[in-house]
């Protein structure tokens, strides 16, 4: 299948992306990466009068490290983001989710600030923006604003950017030292879509959780923070008793959706097990074996 | 017809100009506008993998990349892969190692596998599994092509 017509820009500033968005009044698509976007125009899902396309913003691509803080840009291909040791020092989390965001090459194309904006539910980088308490940076019409990423997920593909807005760069604070995490997810073939993943942050004091962040992505329209599972596994001693008892509350607070690839309950279920598994692996608990599946 | 545009590109070293609406894809253009029939157009959606090239020295999917994105980029086809009647080794490889039946894959194959070669030069076989599930092939049970990028990474060892 083929994109439906739409007017092509390319602008050579955020300034002048702006002012095409709003000559657009909404009409317009920002294209970063493409490896959502032109897909969807290819099934015609979308059908924008226009498409500004972020490329020749050379200065929206970058990893910085300012003090406490990684600020990435917008514009980022994913397998830079990959390869950042910046990234793989302080935001580890990010660095193991991106080996399972599509494939190398579709890595090389799609965007950090691409994904995050698209929003995809299932999708890993939206999950770990969220994990990681990220920042996002929009630029629209009205100046430069900050979104927590607690309020940037509204539902299905919806953030909290206007339309005229640019995603200039996420920014988040440098993961607490010590701190252990993990992504699970599963797929029915690595790069696909995840049916559902967790991601995990746990840093530890005195055998408890200091700090806690289990989200769940592919469960619910967003990327969804799992409040009450993290509480049942910072509430006593940090063993697998903990663990069951957050998997049990992850189960009740997901809202998951069937489709052609699995339905709700199955992905209710995979919450549990992935939780399981995620808050183990970034708690350094041992799980018993599971019996070899294939 | 919307507006065309102009695209500027180098394709296996050598420039290349066409003017294309802005919709076609990166795809279409070789094939329709370049004559490169080598890049296969699959499913069309960032899925299958046929149609997998290089820009800019990176595998990408042609077909979630637009033309006009790709204007002033150095792309490789699997067209510019031997030198003359001289395989690629990846493509002897290939041919050793039975690693196509009806071919419709391979040049998805061997631009995914030498872009991961280059990023991975020592893989172990896990590894090359998971590099190769980015191309979807329907004949040969990835068995040939597994052994034939392992033996092209052992190669140059």
């Amino acid at each position: 299948m083929k994109p439906p017509r739409f007017a092509y820009h390319a602008p050579d500033s955020v300034e002048e992306a702006l002012a095409l968005l709003e000559r657009y009044g909404g009409d317009a698509r920002v294209l970063a990466g493409g490896q959502s976007l032109v897909p969807m125009l290819n099934f015609r899902l979308v059908t924008p009068a226009a498409l500004v396309d972020l490329r020749r913003i050379a200065s929206l691509a970058y990893v910085r490290e300012e003090g406490r803080h990684v600020a990435i840009g917008g514009m980022t291909r994913q397998r830079a983001a990959e390869r950042s040791p910046v990234v793989a020092t302080r935001l580890p989390l990010m660095t193991e989710a991106l080996r399972w965001v599509g494939h190398l090459p579709t890595r090389s194309r799609g965007t950090v600030g691409g994904s995050i904006a698209h929003a995809d539910p299932s999708a890993e980088l939206p999950a770990v923006f969220l994990a990681l308490d990220g920042e996002a940076v929009a630029i629209g019409p009205a100046g430069r604003r900050t979104i927590a990423a607690a309020d940037f997920f509204q539902s299905f593909f919806t953030t909290a950017l206007a339309p005229t807005e640019v995603l200039t760069e996420v920014r988040f604070a440098a993961m607490p030292a010590g701190a252990g995490h993990a992504v699970e997810e599963f797929a029915r073939r690595k790069g696909d879509f995840a049916i559902v993943g967790i991601a995990a942050v746990v840093a530890q004091a005195g055998g408890r959780a200091a700090h806690v962040r289990l989200v769940a992505f592919g469960a619910s329209g967003t990327p969804l923070r799992l409040a009450a599972a993290e509480a049942a596994l910072a509430d006593g001693p940090l063993d697998r008793a903990a663990l069951a008892r957050a998997a049990e509350a992850a189960r009740g607070e997901v809202d998951p959706v069937a489709d052609n690839n699995a339905s709700a309950d199955y992905r209710r279920h995979l919450v549990g097990v992935l939780v399981e598994r995620a808050a183990a692996r970034a708690a350094g608990i041992a799980l018993p074996q599971e019996p070899a599946h294939v | 017809m919307s507006e065309l545009v102009d695209v500027r590109l180098t394709v296996n070293g050598a420039p290349q100009h066409g003017r294309c609406e802005p919709r076609k894809l990166l795809v279409d253009f070789l094939r329709e506008d370049l004559g490169l029939t080598g890049t296969h157009a699959g499913c069309e959606h960032g899925l299958c993998g046929a149609c997998t090239i290089h820009i800019d020295g990176e595998a990408a999917r042609s077909c979630t990349t637009l033309a006009v994105q790709a204007d002033g980029a150095d792309i490789l086809t699997v067209e510019g892969l031997a030198r003359g009647d001289v395989l690629h080794p990846l493509q002897q490889a290939f041919h050793e190692c039975h690693a196509l039946q009806c071919g419709f894959c391979t040049p998805g194959m061997l631009m995914t596998a030498i872009d991961f070669l280059n990023a991975h030069p020592a893989p172990n076989e896990d590894e090359v599994r998971e590099a190769m599930s980015a191309v979807v092939c329907r004949c040969t049970g990835y068995q040939g092509i597994v052994d034939a990028v392992l033996q092209v990474s052992r190669s140059r060892r």
